[in-house]
């Protein structure tokens, strides 16, 4: 009985082996292992059997049973990932020839550089202010130590707006005025920023627009003195160009701030660039926020976002940013 | 301003030592005092190989018209001395015998040119015969330069004129520092940093009888016009050309010699920074002049020619018949103009309100050097030295005989301010530890004097030709520069408080992002509009207008984003982009009887190419981005907007802005083919909704059940109010509610359609049992079909 099993678990065992599809194995394993099968029968047999006998034919049932599940089990995992496989190379795709069509808008360099710059400053502890476009002719001028006639009013190029008396209400030509209005809204220690559109009557060319954008910054504290303001826009340039450069502060001239001063960069060529027109906020504008020049000093600073974003992207021509070409939108 | 180095040697006794042989560092030490160096230019170096040769022959050039060969002697410079050496020239006008510049084989001209020996014509020419220009030596192209006098044949060029080797700094003076729009104001400023002296040595003026108050007068009718009225008479004028030397400082400094009197006016207010004017005295009867504000449609022939219709803010200098002959400050008149004729001059110098000069310039649109210096404030007290700068060197160049005197008027003039200046108050802004010593050191060399002081103190005088300075800060200005910003040293200080964004500013990157995400692009068109602009667009044309608005285009502030992104469209469009996809956050300029006119932000955008369902999509789309529960949108027709395809936008009950389909009139008068979806959104509302994040609802962990249900319903019930209508009737099972179609039919008839939708119904707590289902289903039937008059399919 015991060669029978053999035999026939042998055969079963190659009809597993030599199974082409699944369907096969499915019958195979029904015929060998179910109920009418030669494992079955031979347990029903076994009861037959003398007592002595029983423990061998037993095992060897066993054997013969376990012989054949392994091989369907084995002989199946071939012919499943044989299928798979087959399926797979069906499914076949050629990623290459995937349509690109990205729908995804691009934030304009400006916004970008405007944005980065907001952060750099958040950074170093800053807050934002910001002010209307529309201001008076006074927080844009007198305020800031303008008073009427005085010649750096002409070197502004006002757009006024028809708006109130005539020459009271203008487009801010700078973001000064929101140095005033911060003083007035809000009392010391002040450390503000205020990124901002500005206006200037000017023909628009490859350096000049009529609307630009500015960033103005304020601080105001106790004993706030020449040494911080450049010191702060040291700490800035090197947070925003990620290195920092051999630097000069120099005396300029601002009706706004008193002494004043040009803070430039010595570029890779040896030469110096212009990074921010800046000084100590003059008394008479710290009284004009309501601030006790004696009791507090402060400094300001200020530089074009716009001329950053055209370094950063190496854009040539001022007018493509203002341009709106979806073309020239989607680079960045 | 630009300045020789070698007229600022004339007032710092021994020059500037080392210096002077490094215009770098002397134009770093300019700058590093405020006066910033443009540009540097080495004078009368860039003549190397240019020599005095002298003509031998003058020979026609065998083929050709326009070149003649010319034989010169380079007395050895170029060839053996007495030897012809061979040029080939394009000018005729000089002779056998005249002494010129030639231009060496290797010689490198100002321009850059190098000199070759060439072959013209078949001819070689051995050098080049140089004409002024071509030496950088003004305008006179004419001809070759034919040297005056008797220069030394092979002499180099720069010594035969007694041309030194010079500095020119190209210097850019801020508008608070008059003083240095002057030689003396750049000198005194440099001597001082590097610790030099500085003179102005007295002038001694030899005059003669009678005195000049004789001959002259002045009388200063409004003297808020008119803070100081100088002038002198100066006589037996020999009129000629300017000498070499002169007219070269003047070329330099970027003036165009005339003649001898009109030079040594320029070469004074060049030298001193004091304006000057010469009257032909001989045409101003009596010599007498007034000072007084011009009358309303009084006119002035001025110097250029033109004729000038004054005004009342214009200042005028007239004649003692009290017509006007000058324009105070601004420009000469033509009717007392000196010429070849004149031997006698009134040669004025005054100190004009600042204030006045600028109006009048800017009126009349006339800019001079003396108008740029009078708005800028020049010193009342230097108009004396200017005077008798003149009058020296009218003695010394033409021969002059000057009235002794000085003809003065006195009108309102400021006295120069004294200032207290507190050394506790000096080293806090600077951030220094200087003494009072040190500090006196740094101001009485560029002449503010100590009146007095005390051991912490000082009281300065500001000098008269500082109008800027009037304030302790002022003084500490002073004290920085000549002691050295870069000495200050940095530091960076410490905000108490923390940097963050503010909720605007964080829901406006929020916003960016969102509309982003859709797909679309960030424009920044400009605010300004022509005047048709809003109109075209279909919304009210009451725009803030601009009162000086450069170009008519451009003349009108936006109430709407809608005109600027419809021209970004249609630009886009005409460059073969036709379906550009647009936002801008931005502000839009409404008119108000406030203060200041109303600024809102908004966000718009527009798509080229889709329809009003697409701009719905983008409208849910930026609702879902940003957690706006609770968007709702009212068909309604909207100005500029396609009329049956519109929706005002509500959020939590009120307007927060527009979407549908821009109005296809508008699209026609912006050139934009196809249809636009457009949403334009208030950015304040959005701010609120984003400052106060959502509440989590517990998702359920029990099997939920779909159910569809389709309605015939009334036009115009909108869809959206049968979507709130089965979220209400099902609150607390129902947990979505889709449209999924719509249809219409002749069955159902044009007034209404099928609006089909699909529910999931789910229980917090529990799973629904088949009874919950069917009972739910009937209320909530019921209740659209209450609601909306509407039947179940």
């Amino acid at each position: 009985m015991i060669q029978t099993l053999t035999s026939e678990a042998a055969e079963a065992v190659a009809a597993a082996e030599a199974a082409q599809t699944v369907d096969e194995l499915d019958q195979l394993e029904r015929k060998a292992l179910g109920k009418r099968g030669f494992v079955a029968a031979a347990k029903k047999a076994i009861g037959a059997l003398p007592p002595e006998e029983r423990k061998g034919v037993g095992r060897a049932i066993n054997g013969a049973k376990a012989s054949v599940e392994d091989a369907i089990a084995l002989r199946r995992t071939t012919l499943a990932s044989a299928q798979r496989a087959l399926q797979l190379e069906a499914e076949r795709m050629d990623l290459t020839e995937v349509p690109i069509r990205p729908e995804v808008g691009h934030g304009h360099i400006i916004t970008q550089t405007w944005e980065e710059l907001e952060d750099v400053f958040v950074g170093m502890g800053f807050r934002i202010a910001e002010g209307p476009h529309i201001e008076t002719d006074w927080h844009n001028f007198d305020a800031l130590n303008i008073p009427p006639g005085h010649p750096a009013r002409d070197g502004f190029d006002t757009i006024y707006v028809n708006h109130g008396q005539p020459g009271s209400t203008l487009l801010r030509t700078h973001t000064s005025p929101v140095q005033i209005r911060t003083m007035l809204d809000q009392e010391p220690p002040i450390y503000i920023v205020a990124p901002g559109r500005v206006f200037r009557r000017d023909t628009a060319d490859s350096t000049h627009m009529p609307v630009f954008h500015q960033l103005e910054g304020l601080v105001i504290d106790r004993n706030i003195t020449l040494a911080d303001l450049a010191g702060t826009i040291d700490a800035f340039v090197t947070a925003y160009f990620g290195k920092s450069f051999p630097s000069r502060l120099r005396p300029n001239y601002f009706p706004f701030t008193e002494p004043s001063a040009e803070y430039d960069l010595r570029q890779a060529d040896g030469s110096w660039m212009e990074m921010a027109g800046c000084g100590m906020v003059h008394p008479n504008v710290l009284r004009a926020g309501g601030i006790d020049p004696d009791e507090w000093s402060g400094f300001a600073f200020g530089f074009g976002i716009d001329r950053l974003a055209k370094m950063k992207y190496g854009v040539e021509d001022l007018r493509d940013m203002f341009a709106n070409d979806v073309r020239f939108l989607s680079q960045f | 301003m630009r300045v020789l180095l070698s007229w600022m040697r004339e007032f710092v006794p021994g020059g500037f030592g080392e210096l002077e042989e490094q215009p770098e560092a002397m134009a770093e030490t300019l700058t590093n005092l405020g006066l910033v160096v443009e540009g540097v230019e080495e004078i009368g170096n860039s003549w190397d190989g240019i020599v005095v040769a002298k003509v031998l022959e003058l020979r026609p050039h065998p083929e050709a018209d326009k070149i003649q060969l010319v034989d010169v002697d380079t007395g050895g410079a170029a060839s053996p001395a007495g030897e012809p050496l061979q040029i080939c020239c394009g000018a005729f006008n000089m002779a056998v015998g005249d002494l010129v510049p030639l231009a060496t084989l290797g010689a490198v001209m100002p321009d850059g040119l190098e000199i070759a020996r060439r072959k013209l014509r078949g001819e070689w020419s051995n050098g080049m015969l140089c004409s002024a220009i071509e030496l950088g030596e003004g305008e006179d192209a004419d001809g070759i330069m034919v040297l005056a006098g008797s220069p030394e044949v092979g002499q180099p060029l720069a010594d035969a004129l007694g041309i030194e080797s010079d500095v020119l700094f190209d210097i850019d003076v801020e508008g608070n520092r008059p003083d240095a729009l002057s030689v003396v104001g750049i000198a005194r400023d440099l001597a001082a940093k590097l610790g030099l002296p500085f003179v102005l040595a007295p002038i001694e003026v030899p005059s003669s009888a009678p005195d000049a108050n004789t001959l002259a007068s002045v009388e200063i009718v409004d003297q808020v016009l008119c803070q100081r009225f100088g002038a002198r008479v100066v006589s037996n004028i020999q009129m000629g050309q300017s000498p070499t030397w002169m007219q070269r400082r003047l070329i330099a400094s970027g003036q165009r010699p005339i003649n001898a009197v009109v030079d040594i006016s320029n070469y004074v207010m060049l030298e001193l920074g004091q304006p000057n004017h010469t009257y032909d005295l001989s045409l101003v009867p009596d010599g007498a002049l007034r000072v007084r504000m011009a009358k309303d449609g009084e006119t002035l022939t001025t110097l250029d020619d033109l004729e000038r219709k004054l005004a009342s803010a214009d200042g005028v200098v007239c004649n003692g018949a009290d017509t006007p002959i000058g324009l105070a400050g601004v420009m000469g008149g033509a009717a007392t103009e000196i010429d070849d004729s004149t031997t006698s001059v009134l040669v004025e110098a005054a100190v004009w309100d600042r204030l006045t000069i600028a109006k009048s310039s800017r009126r009349l649109g006339l800019r001079s050097e003396a108008s740029t210096r009078f708005e800028r404030g020049v010193d009342p007290y230097g108009i004396e030295r200017a005077l008798d700068r003149f009058c020296q060197l009218a003695i010394e160049l033409c021969g002059a005989t000057v009235s002794a005197g000085r003809v003065l008027a006195d009108g309102g003039v400021k006295p120069a301010p004294k200032v207290d200046v507190r050394l506790a108050a000096v080293n806090r802004l600077l951030n220094t530890e200087l003494s009072l010593d040190q500090v006196v050191g740094y101001l009485e060399p560029i002449g503010f004097e100590t009146l007095s002081r005390t051991s912490t103190d000082l009281v300065v005088q500001v000098p008269s030709w500082r109008p800027d300075s009037s304030i302790e800060a002022d003084i500490i200005e002073e004290v920085g520069r000549h002691h050295g910003y870069e000495k200050s040293g940095r530091r960076v200080p410490a905000p108490s408080q923390t940097g963050q964004l503010s909720p605007t500013q964080r829901a406006r990157r929020r916003v960016r992002r969102a509309y982003m995400a859709a797909g679309f692009s960030e424009a920044l068109p400009l605010p300004f509009l022509a005047p048709g602009d809003l109109a075209a667009a279909g919304l009210d044309e009451h725009g803030i207008s601009l009162a000086n608005p450069l170009v008519a285009e451009e003349s009108v502030l936006r109430t709407s984003l809608l005109p600027g992104l419809l021209k970004a469209l249609a630009y886009n469009q005409s460059h073969r982009v036709a379906r550009a996809k647009l936002f801008e956050l931005g502000h839009v300029y409404l008119p108000s009887d406030a203060e200041l006119p109303v600024e809102e932000e908004w966000i718009g955008a527009a798509a080229a190419g889709v329809d009003a369902a697409a701009a719905v999509q983008l409208l849910y789309q930026v609702g879902e981005a940003l957690n706006l529960v609770g968007l709702k949108i009212v068909n309604k027709a909207i100005p500029g907007l396609h009329p049956t395809r519109a929706a005002e936008v509500q959020f939590r009950g009120r307007p927060l802005g527009q979407v549908g389909e821009v109005d296809p009139g508008v699209l026609d008068a912006y050139s934009i083919e196809g249809r636009v979806g457009w949403v334009q959104l208030m950015l304040a509302p959005m701010v609120q909704a984003l400052q106060s994040p959502p509440k989590m609802k517990a998702v359920s962990k029990y099997p939920s059940s779909d159910l569809d249900l389709a309605f015939i319903v009334a036009n115009k019930v909108p869809a959206t109010d049968v979507v709130n209508t089965l979220m209400k009737a099902g609150a607390g099972l129902v947990r979505s509610v889709e449209l999924f179609d719509v249809f219409r039919n002749d069955a159902i008839g044009s007034s209404s359609r099928s609006l089909a939708y699909r529910l999931r119904l789910q229980a917090i707590d529990r799973t629904l049992t088949d009874d919950e289902v069917t009972s739910a289903r009937l209320g909530l039937v019921a209740a659209v079909e209450k609601a909306h008059s509407a039947t179940l399919r």
